[in-house]
């Protein structure tokens, strides 16, 4: 009985410390995160003024309301049009290589995997500026293909170039994911596809990719999330003209002032991602 | 190791696209160091080899301004966000509390959250509070280097503490434990066990912390003042009035600043692949 009370105090006292080492940090993302983020939610339901300033009375849905308003719309539509496009051809790109690295040998095999991860560390300004430089007009890229006679290339500040951006900026996160599903893939499994005389294809279909399915998807969600809220590349390769939903965002702040339509919309993007992530748990992924 | 399953496979084309994809991630960054020494004043075009880009930037005195208030936010930021968040790891892997699984999800959040909602969501903070401060204390708050640590900070705190919960998964509290058994008190406990056995994390952290916080675009140019922006914000502003030869040469200079912290990084996961192998044998030994 005393003992039980020892025990007692004692693992009280390690939940004090536990809560006091949490706390500094705790306290901080209450104020300086959850704060934010509430303070967000409440100016969506908001009303603009027409000074440009945000009355916080008459709430309402009002900002929400004008995602169905063809301009809103056309800037989601697109978004999510160019973030699919992305997520797709990275996927295609990124999964014969994400293959290829997993069946090298182990020195090989991190020589690439570092390789991978290097742009993923360098500065992503610069990245996205580089294509600004090779796509230019009489770019390295327009010399090279007008040498070769296949004519000037003329793609800067179009759909493509931003969608080239966009897979160059987040194909690392396909890779490495993708990577970590098919190294951990069973190989019996299949050659026991192939001895019950299942075709190549058939046993990618039937046996392979399902059993990837954590990478693919995850390697989805760390693409396409990302490429809808996207703002520095489609301002860069897309000259501002090929507006997507993190650029729009941009300029209701800093230029057109409707903080209201901005928090609302900026709401819809965190959504879209907590929605995604909520489906990748449940998918069976583990932490990223 | 079998290699049955690639027959069927053409590995010929797994090579074509291993190489296309390795001159895609490179070919961008290789050919914008070369760039920078060309002497034409139209980006992207050869005009002969010069220098001269990477003089005129030291002239550039806004450009210096720039550079300085970069590295101190990132220095600044990420000693404050690697401390908070190493105790937030600690926290969350060796001690259970009230609120824990609140503020286990709490900190992935900024790690998936779009960088425009985190930049609307500072802004609207700042703008706000900065209200209520100047109508309750009188103080005149302006935005600049303190917004932009503070927002720094918030989002890094995140990022190390999973940096560093990753490291102290991987270890053994055995080792605590031993050390506990032998009369250390609970600060010698973790100065001379715990603490040198996260370093390679911490570390790890601090560098990852270091890189995002000299990455950011979107979060800081909400939050910057006038008189204070960093250098990513100055060179987007750059770029879209127009690009010049000068912004290639400050392009790789911060390439060149991004890849040293790389080289950091891959150094210290061999030194901490080979230290944990090392400090299991040692310890091995003396119990």
């Amino acid at each position: 009985m005393k003992l039980g009370a020892a025990e007692l105090k004692r693992e009280r006292e390690e939940r004090r410390r536990g809560f006091f080492l949490a706390l500094p940090s705790f306290a901080y993302m209450l104020l300086f995160f959850v704060l934010p983020l509430v303070i967000v939610l409440i100016y969506s339901f908001a009303t603009r003024t027409s000074t440009g300033s945000t009355a916080l009375s008459d709430w309402n849905l009002d900002a929400y309301r004008k995602l169905g308003e063809p301009i809103v719309r056309n800037v989601v539509v697109r978004s999510v049009v160019l973030a699919l496009v992305t997520t797709v051809i990275c996927l295609v790109v990124a999964y014969p290589f994400a293959w290829f690295c997993a069946h090298q040998r182990p020195t090989v095999r991190n020589v690439l995997l570092i390789a991978v991860m290097i742009p993923f560390w360098t500065n992503f300004l610069v990245r996205n500026y580089a294509w600004r430089i090779l796509l230019s007009k009489g770019g390295p890229i327009s010399t090279f293909t007008e040498a070769i006679g296949l004519g000037e290339v003329d793609i800067l500040f179009t759909k493509t170039a931003v969608v080239i951006g966009l897979v160059y900026a987040y194909l690392p996160f396909m890779i490495l994911p993708l990577y970590a599903s098919i190294d951990r893939l069973d190989q019996r499994l299949i050659e026991a596809g192939r001895d019950l005389y299942g075709s190549g294809p058939q046993t990618f279909r039937r046996i392979i990719l399902p059993l990837t399915m954590p990478g693919v998807i995850a390697g989805s969600i760390l693409v396409f999330v990302p490429s809808m809220g996207a703002y520095v590349t489609p301002e860069l390769l897309g000259g501002g003209k090929e507006t997507m939903l993190g650029s729009y965002i941009v300029t209701q702040f800093l230029t057109a002032r409707n903080w209201p339509v901005g928090a609302s919309l900026s709401f819809v993007l965190m959504a879209v991602m907590l929605i995604s992530t909520v489906i990748y748990f449940r998918s069976g992924g583990r932490n990223l | 190791m079998s290699q049955s399953h690639q027959r069927r496979l053409p590995v010929w084309a797994l090579r074509a696209n291993g190489g296309v994809v390795l001159l895609f991630l490179y070919a961008p960054i290789i050919l914008l160091v070369i760039f920078s020494f060309s002497a034409s004043r139209i980006p992207g075009q050869w005009g002969g080899f010069t220098t001269e880009w990477y003089t005129t930037l030291f002239d550039d005195s806004r450009l210096q301004r720039t550079i300085s208030v970069s590295v101190r936010v990132a220095l600044v930021s990420t000693l404050i966000a690697t401390v908070l968040g190493t105790m937030a790891a600690l926290a969350l892997e060796r001690f259970t509390f009230r609120g824990r699984r609140v503020f286990d999800a709490l900190l992935y959040l900024p790690i998936i959250i779009p960088d425009v909602t985190m930049a609307v969501m500072m802004l609207m903070f700042f703008s706000q509070s900065f209200n209520v401060v100047d109508a309750v204390f009188g103080l005149g708050l302006s935005k600049g280097f303190g917004t932009i640590v503070v927002s720094h900070v918030a989002f890094n705190i995140a990022f190390v503490s999973v940096v560093v919960r990753a490291r102290i998964a991987g270890m053994n509290a055995t080792l605590e434990q031993a050390a506990s058994d032998l009369y250390a008190s609970r600060w010698q406990a973790f100065r001379y066990v715990t603490l040198p056995l996260i370093a390679p994390g911490v570390f790890g952290g601090a560098l990852l912390a270091l890189t995002l916080s000299l990455d950011d675009v979107v979060v800081t140019q909400f939050v910057a003042g006038p008189g204070s922006t960093t250098l990513p914000v100055y060179v987007f502003s750059l770029i879209r009035k127009g690009v010049t030869p000068t912004i290639n040469s400050v392009s790789v200079i911060m390439l060149v600043a991004s890849l040293i912290l790389v080289a950091g990084s891959v150094a210290l996961q061999r030194a901490n692949a080979s230290r944990g192998r090392q400090q299991l044998q040692t310890s091995g030994g003396t119990s």
